[in-house]
């Protein structure tokens, strides 16, 4: 348990450190799963026969967080009774914009996924 | 015994009481989206969110007070994002099958959520901060916030339209693809996840793993993309 949130701690922390450091775009979190996932896949070549990662805790961890996920984007979400006075000025073209755009979006992003997996799933 | 009015004014300033009530409110959100079949319509951030803005005009709390105690919720965003590494490694030999329809998926995704967004609040006559608080508004808050300071918007009012647009993808988009005929759920968990970015993650990975893999490979992509396109695109208006 304790090694497992270090281990995740330790990742964002390098990420961060990477972000920062080489002035990248990406955020820090999400340098740190690249290289969670880079560490994961070393384990899983070099030591083939260790234990499958969802029976370790820190397959346990990580289940715990992504099985919340929601949780945690309430105390940002909340911040929403700061902007009363936009959401009345700009509301109807704001709504409008979200609706539209998130719509549009899945739209989009789901088929064009599917048109190219089509060509690409039949190879071997 | 002490006298209730002061009682109250210890416990609305302590970090402890408000850490409390968003737990609380979330347990109650979450239940309820239980108790309907996880319908998407009964969104558990949207309900625990609207709780807690009732509770905090009522009792006349600022965000910042309230912050103090949230924040320790919020904090976990960051490992959480690390964590998507765990479910990306154990269905890697699926994802590693699908790196070309990601990728274009991902570009015309990312393109769209910005140009769209901007485009229509643009004809409804918002002005340019508005805009590029909106420009960001598919990728997850922390990038968005980022994003949004750096080409002239306003974070606060991102991270407002970042939520919104999460619980807004999370809801549609299980009717959406249903109503396409869309049965891939790699494609169904990916579109959440561009769009929605860990709102719609959420969603996904309530309805299936792989859709749930999907959708936090897309979160984490978009955000670096969009960190990309979105000054180029804002720049197109300024």
């Amino acid at each position: 348990m304790l090694h497992a949130i270090l281990i995740l701690l330790g990742c964002q922390l390098l990420g961060e450190v990477l972000a920062r450091g080489l002035g990248l775009p990406v955020p820090g979190p999400v340098i740190g799963m690249a290289l969670l996932f880079a560490a994961l896949q070393l384990r899983a070549r070099l030591t083939p026969e260790a234990a499958e990662i969802g029976t370790l805790p820190l397959g346990a961890v990580a289940a715990f967080l992504l099985a919340n996920l929601s949780l945690l984007f309430v105390p940002a979400g909340t911040g929403i009774i700061r902007q009363t006075a936009v959401l009345t000025a700009h509301g109807p073209g704001l709504v409008i914009a979200l609706v539209g755009s998130t719509a549009l979006t899945l739209i989009v992003t789901a088929l064009v996924f599917v048109a190219v997996a089509r060509r690409t799933d039949r190879k071997p | 015994m002490t006298d209730p009015a002061r009682l109250w004014v210890f416990l609305a300033a302590s970090p402890l009481f408000w850490l409390t009530a968003t737990l609380a409110a979330y347990a109650v959100a979450d239940w309820l989206s239980q108790r309907a079949d996880r319908n998407p319509l009964v969104n558990p951030v949207l309900i625990a969110v609207l709780l807690l803005a009732a509770l905090l005009t009522l009792t006349r709390t600022p965000y910042e007070t309230y912050f103090e105690g949230a924040q320790f919720v919020h904090f976990l965003l960051g490992p959480a994002t690390v964590a998507l590494a765990v479910p990306l490694h154990r269905n890697w030999a699926t994802v590693r099958k699908a790196l070309a329809p990601i990728f274009a998926a991902l570009l015309a995704g990312a393109a769209t959520a910005v140009v769209s967004a901007v485009g229509i609040a643009w004809a409804f006559g918002a002005p340019f901060d508005v805009l590029a608080s909106l420009a960001p508004k598919s990728v997850t808050a922390a990038i968005a916030m980022g994003i949004s300071q750096e080409i002239g918007g306003n974070p606060a009012l991102t991270a407002t339209l970042v939520i919104s647009t999460g619980v807004l993808g999370a809801i549609m988009v299980t009717p959406l693809m249903n109503a396409m005929g869309l049965t891939d759920y790699r494609a169904r968990g990916f579109a959440v996840g561009v769009a929605s970015h860990g709102i719609g993650t959420a969603r996904a990975f309530q309805v299936d793993p792989v859709a749930g893999t999907f959708a936090g490979i897309a979160l984490g992509l978009n955000g670096l993309l969009t960190a990309l396109i979105a000054p180029v695109i804002i720049g197109w208006i300024r």
